[in-house]
């Protein structure tokens, strides 16, 4: 008797959920429409069902996603018949908590960081399940499955709690909370896989599609509203596809002729680069640059 | 070792088994440059990772791949678990890279809390040391049912058969005192790929498996209890539209079938199991560790922290038990100390009633007590709790009998626990 290794990752990952479940008064689930808080869904149907979920779910809406994601978003919460919160930055920089970043190179990617903790402190939340993996980042690499978050939102990767079988400590007090990863042991191709395997939607910019991109630091862009050109940066068309889902402004596609899922699954078997390394802009400020957002309570 | 550029991963079948690893050890030792070969060669290290592995010279730094905080890289050590990924065509594979240094013991043991086996590195020159003493001990304290004695810079010694018997040799000489049931050793050179994970023609003399090989092929099944049904509830799921009310839990040992006759811990209460539910639909039995559901016939309370088992095979229920603690935080274990203690599902509060000895890692023997655990210490302790517990001993089932210690003003967790007795 012996589970599947998808299985076994799975059977862990629902008993993270109903950990928190029994633990925290208010949990939140991020759901950003891309491919891990897609699988978060699919685990928290399988570890609360029939019943509703214990939590309602929240997306950071930088006001700069990919159109096609958020209609897939709206569509996936209404299936499933739960309550999703939107959390915008927009709102943020109407509210002044936030400078709107200006020029070509301009990202609302740090500005999620105040958005996310004011949502988290306005609904008082003491739990948010993320979808990050440790497989994803070297920082993240690092980080426990609950992750505690002081009354700043911090983390201190110096100060983590030991994290022994699968006993979880959750004990906090008033203003500090959680992050819980269920995924930290999930590989992006085991993400894949269990999409194939659930048979689950994703939404339509994971599948190759002609687009306009232009090529800037060696990524392919999509050309949109939210990104203003250098000069010398042409667009053109191609079959691309995306790896990862961010904000259009800080994510790259790679250009691939995969238009279903099998083939998906194929190209990232084959692949020698990693998802964050190939799409992800906002990992390559610097060598540490995830630890430092993270530091300050990034996602 | 040369870039990936042209190669793909290895072909991860889905149907493939779950494998938990635990290293220990210090750069010294090469265990990173270990990891670092077997997640090369596993093709789990992609080209642009292998380019940020480069330091300023261009030389492949493979320790920076574990060390992932800015803390590590600055002070070149490994300090924190780091959780590495990596599939063949037959497993998928955890692996917890832990620190070997004494004042990171506490992180060694846990790394070690969740794995099926345990890789711990010699350096063929220095042959048998305290280190490996301390790493070969605290796995077989934390329950891991196999090791592997990797003994690691072979070709330093002249690919000599020698010196690796030394090497078995030294350790046989304390393998009486762990209680490991499987131990396997291998020759190797993590630098030049010596036996890890192609056999090597270096060394002629040895028969057995390369590393990986024994990675894919050691039997874990067996290594599950199967026998002692448990199931700490964990969380009620009621659903008032469809009058549905479960009791949802992961199986932390024995085989569940619907239609069994089942006993309520700690209110003593038998019912039989109506159905096990999953999100597909009911099944037929349960098994670790799955996460189920399961719907009693009866109407029992039943809440969060009980345990379910069989009426004829239950746990100690008790209030006063003798365990193993690890001791993780700077204020020192004392006797009258109270803590929060957190068990399976089950919180409570617990009283230290007594230090009884220590580990001296020197010599692996027990040594009588100050009275007191400083940290990174393990030692017995005796305790008592607010509420009975349901456990069992460790070395019976590992997750119903195991405990966290943790401080009620901090909210650190600061001990581990692994139960003896009653």
């Amino acid at each position: 008797m012996r589970l599947t290794h998808l299985q076994a990752l799975e059977a862990e990952a629902i008993h993270v959920m109903r950990e928190v479940a029994a633990e925290f008064e208010k949990p939140v689930l991020l759901f950003s429409g891309g491919k891990d808080s897609i699988v978060l869904l699919r685990l928290a149907e399988k570890a609360f069902r029939p019943a509703r979920f214990p939590f309602p779910l929240m997306h950071v809406d930088t006001g700069h996603n990919f159109p096609e994601v958020i209609e897939f978003r709206d569509r996936r919460v209404a299936e499933l018949g739960e309550r999703l919160i939107v959390a915008s930055v927009q709102d943020s920089i109407d509210a002044g908590r936030v400078v709107e970043e200006t020029g070509p190179r301009a990202s609302r990617n740090r500005l999620q960081t105040t958005t996310l903790l004011d949502a988290i402190a306005e609904h008082g939340f003491d739990a948010a399940f993320g979808g990050a993996r440790r497989d994803e980042e070297r920082a993240r690499a690092k980080e426990r499955i609950m992750s505690f978050r002081d009354d700043f939102g911090g983390w201190d990767p110096k100060a983590q709690r030991p994290e022994l079988w699968n006993l979880y400590n959750g004990r906090i007090h008033r203003g500090e909370h959680v992050r819980v990863f269920p995924l930290s042991n999930w590989t992006e191709l085991d993400v894949w896989q269990y999409i194939v395997a659930e048979e689950l939607e994703v939404p339509p910019i994971y599948f190759a599609h002609e687009r306009e991109v232009f090529r800037r630091d060696g990524m392919l862009y999509a050309v949109s509203p939210h990104v203003e050109l250098i000069d010398g940066e042409e667009p053109f068309s191609a079959s691309v596809r995306y790896r990862t889902v961010g904000d259009m402004s800080c994510t790259g596609a790679v250009r691939s002729s995969a238009v279903r899922l099998h083939d998906v699954v194929a190209e990232i078997a084959a692949t020698t680069i990693t998802e964050r390394g190939e799409t992800r802009a906002d990992d390559r400020v610097s060598e540490a640059a995830m630890e430092d957002r993270k530091v300050v309570g990034y996602f | 070792m040369s870039a990936t550029s042209n190669g793909a991963r290895r072909p991860q079948a889905a149907q493939s088994d779950l494998v938990r690893l635990a290293t220990a050890g210090s750069v010294d030792d090469g265990k990173s440059t270990l990891i670092g070969r077997l997640l090369h060669d596993a093709k789990a290290i992609l080209a642009d990772q292998l380019d940020d592995l480069r330091g300023r010279d261009g030389e492949l730094d493979l320790a920076r791949l574990t060390d992932g905080l800015r803390a590590e890289r600055e002070q070149g050590i490994t300090i924190d678990v780091a959780y590495r990924y990596f599939a063949t065509a037959r497993r998928s594979f955890i692996l917890a890279d832990t620190p070997g240094h004494l004042q990171y013991t506490r992180n060694m043991v846990t790394g070690a809390s969740t794995a099926d086996l345990a890789i711990v590195l010699v350096d063929a020159r220095k042959g048998v040391l305290e280190q490996t003493r301390r790493h070969a001990f605290i796995a077989s304290l934390l329950g891991i049912p196999h090791l592997v004695v990797a003994v690691n810079k072979m070709d330093l010694v002249g690919y000599s058969e020698e010196a690796f018997d030394a090497v078995v040799r030294d350790f046989c000489g304390f393998r009486a005192q762990l209680a490991v049931r499987d131990v396997a050793f291998v020759p190797l050179s993590a630098l030049h790929g010596d036996n890890v994970v192609e056999r090597s023609e270096a060394m002629p003399w040895y028969g057995g498996l390369a590393l990986l090989e024994h990675l894919e092929t050691v039997r874990v099944d067996a290594d599950v209890n199967l026998d002692d049904l448990r199931l700490p509830v964990q969380y009620i799921i009621r659903d008032g539209d469809r009058d549905y009310r479960g009791y949802a839990g992961q199986l932390s040992g024995g085989v569940l079938r619907q239609g069994d006759e089942v006993l309520v811990l700690p209110s003593q209460r038998t019912t039989t199991v109506a159905s096990i539910d999953v999100f597909e639909g009911p099944v037929q039995e349960a098994f670790p560790p799955m996460s189920v559901t399961v719907r009693l016939a009866d109407d029992v309370d039943v809440s969060r922290g009980d345990l379910i088992c069989r009426p004829g095979d239950r746990p100690s229920l008790a209030r006063e038990l003798v365990a193993d603690v690890c001791w993780m935080t700077d204020a020192p274990l004392r006797p009258g100390g109270r803590y929060a203690i957190k068990h399976a599902t089950h919180s409570a509060r617990a009283i230290i009633e007594a230090v009884d000895d220590r580990v001296d890692f020197d010599t692996l023997e027990r040594v009588e007590s100050t009275g007191e655990l400083a940290l990174n210490d393990i030692g017995r302790v005796r305790l008592r709790t607010s509420k009975p517990l349901a456990f069992d001993p460790y070395a019976r089932n590992r997750a119903t009998g195991s405990f966290i210690l943790i401080d009620e003003a901090t909210n650190d967790t600061v001990g581990a626990g692994m139960i003896v007795s009653a």
